[in-house]
């Protein structure tokens, strides 16, 4: 029967790894999710498989399964009801769930060692599975708040000091414990720890601005990972260790990609800071040409070859499916059209692909910024739809911009640009934009969402 | 020291699966991260198997801790499942007429 069991799990991990393999490309990725799904479904079987073969009270067995259905039922219509805009908000309400796991395990296993003698090694990875989960937990309610527009950024001292506090407590105090300065039960003090992770969480994220927001994320969702397989270990369950790992290698590697996306080290994203624009106070004057719909329209119908450039303004104005009907448009008439996506826009790693392959537009025309940014020459026309820092060329010549070194993509290399924008005002970042005084450069005021709709009326007249 | 002694073969398999994680996510492209992120988070929800065993041990005349332990199931499985459906629905979008 064990081995079975065994077996199982073996298949469970190999199907996890199998699934993100898969992964590595868009036609093969779907066989992948069914893949990892299947493992898991495996995994659960097998769980099953194991605990009934020892006799286990009809109560426990009951809620269990119910739980599992419910769960299951939820998620399924979370997840089949949830907009693509929306799509950050809910990975990271999916994370606070299982960080939420994590944590109740940890502390109902904490609750139980009375009855036992527990080793003093399983007791630290009880702990850490603990801490880890409740941060992800709380940590990541307060990125979903952040997301859906329910939570402001705070940047006060005490959020920061308080922050900071609760971090040293955190690490310092299981080491008190350990060494045996603390005499108070073990399940006491894994609620009073539950507690400072719980509060640290919350405070660790609240400072973080909205354009960070795909670095907490994933770095929330490899903290999950590392509770899970910390988790794990304490079962000594290989399939929950390996998945575990997996998830907390890709939280890390996109946590780290993004932050050099951004050009901005890990550090100075938590700690909610941004480089102090020493430039501000000689602003040049910039000339500033702005154009009709009606001449871009004309312009695009002439050009052969033309890139779009999309960022969260896009997103926000849900301008997404006009670009899809901009882009069928233009291929009707022999126009090729490519989308070349900055790694950081949208609000989280990728956000931007998802919402333009639900406008139906083929993988293939979405391009990563370092695949064109050689070739920006070749495009007659650059359409920038509410992106603004990541089109600025001072973060190649300005060394005091804040944006200084931030990988850009080379809009103004092109034949003729063309920015869409809502108003003058900056960026995230805060600073003026160099492309926009460029002689190549036209702006277009107003929404993207009407603006796109003129053009593409416009357009049909032609 | 005794601890490490017990679990040397477990740690070995942590090493190489941080590695072998690296290497495999590393490959993924740009333009498939946030699936692969949903994806991630749904296996992170194999933190259920430990909570369906755990609440197995628990004593059916504790009510407290048989709540809580349903709740943590139940938030495991909503991980699960939510995670696969939106990842596959996302999947689902990305196509190629070539």
């Amino acid at each position: 029967m064990n081995i079975i069991v065994e077996v199982g799990y073996l298949i469970a991990t190999v199907s996890f790894l199998g699934g993100l393999k898969f992964m590595s490309s868009p036609k093969r990725a779907k066989i992948g999710n069914i893949f990892a799904a299947s493992g898991m479904v495996l995994a659960v079987i097998c769980t099953f498989l194991m605990v009934l073969s020892n006799a286990v009270p009809t109560t426990n067995l009951i809620i269990a399964l119910v739980a599992i259905l419910l769960g299951t039922l939820l998620g399924k219509r979370m997840a089949t009801k949830v907009e693509m805009t929306a799509m950050p908000q809910l990975v990271s309400l999916f994370n606070a769930t299982g960080g939420g796991c994590a944590m109740l395990l940890g502390i109902i296993e904490a609750n139980q060692s009375r009855l036992t003698e527990v080793p003093v090694g399983i007791k630290i990875l009880l702990l850490l599975g603990l801490v880890t989960g409740a941060v992800a937990a709380t940590g990541s309610i307060v990125a979903y708040g952040k997301l859906a527009g329910k939570t402001k950024d705070k940047r006060t001292k005490g959020v920061v000091y308080g922050s900071r506090v609760l971090l040293g407590l955190i690490l310092l105090l299981p080491l008190i414990y350990f060494i045996g300065f603390v005499p108070v039960p073990f399940e006491i003090f894994t609620y009073i720890m539950a507690a400072f992770a719980l509060c640290y969480g919350i405070l660790f994220v609240l400072p973080i601005g909205g354009a960070d927001m795909p670095v907490v994320i994933s770095l929330l969702n490899s903290i999950t990972g590392i509770a899970t397989a910390f988790a794990g270990f304490v079962y000594g369950n290989k399939a929950m260790i390996a998945g575990g790992i997996f998830v907390g290698a890709a939280g890390i590697l996109l946590t780290l990609l993004m932050c050099k996306a951004m050009n901005r080290s890990l550090i100075k994203v938590l700690a909610g800071k941004f480089k102090k624009s020493s430039a501000a106070a000689d602003e040049e004057e910039q000339h500033i040409k702005s154009i009709a719909s009606a001449e871009i329209a004309m312009q695009l119908s002439f050009a052969s070859k033309i890139a779009i450039v999309p960022g969260y303004g896009l997103a926000v104005a849900q301008g997404q499916h006009l670009c899809g009907q901009l882009q069928k448009l233009l291929a009707n008439r022999g126009v090729h059209i490519d989308f070349i996506i900055h790694p950081v826009a949208g609000r989280m790693p990728g956000h931007m692909n998802v919402l333009l392959a639900e406008a139906n537009i083929d993988y293939e025309h979405l391009k990563e910024m370092n695949e064109v940014n050689d070739q920006m020459s070749h495009y007659d026309l650059v359409l920038i739809i509410g992106a603004n820092d990541v089109v600025n060329p001072a973060a190649e010549t300005k060394p005091d911009s804040p944006v200084y070194g931030m990988p850009i993509i080379k809009a103004h290399e092109s034949k003729q640009v063309v920015v869409m924008k809502r108003s003058m005002s900056t960026g995230y970042a805060g600073v003026s934009n160099d492309l926009f005084g460029m002689d190549n450069c036209s702006l277009l005021f107003g929404d993207a969402k009407d603006s796109l709709q003129e053009i593409i009326n416009q357009l049909k007249l032609i | 020291m005794e601890f490490l002694q017990h679990n040397l073969e477990l740690i070995y398999f942590v090493i190489f699966c941080v590695f072998i994680g690296i290497e495999v996510i590393a490959n993924v492209p740009a333009i498939l991260h946030t699936p692969l992120m949903s994806g991630a988070n749904a296996i992170s929800g194999v933190i259920m198997v430990g909570a369906v065993i755990m609440l197995m041990q628990i004593p059916p005349t504790n009510y407290v801790l048989l709540g809580l332990g349903g709740v943590a199931v139940f938030l495991g499985a909503l991980n699960i499942s939510g995670g696969f459906f939106v990842t596959g629905r996302m999947l689902k979008m990305f196509n190629s007429k070539k």
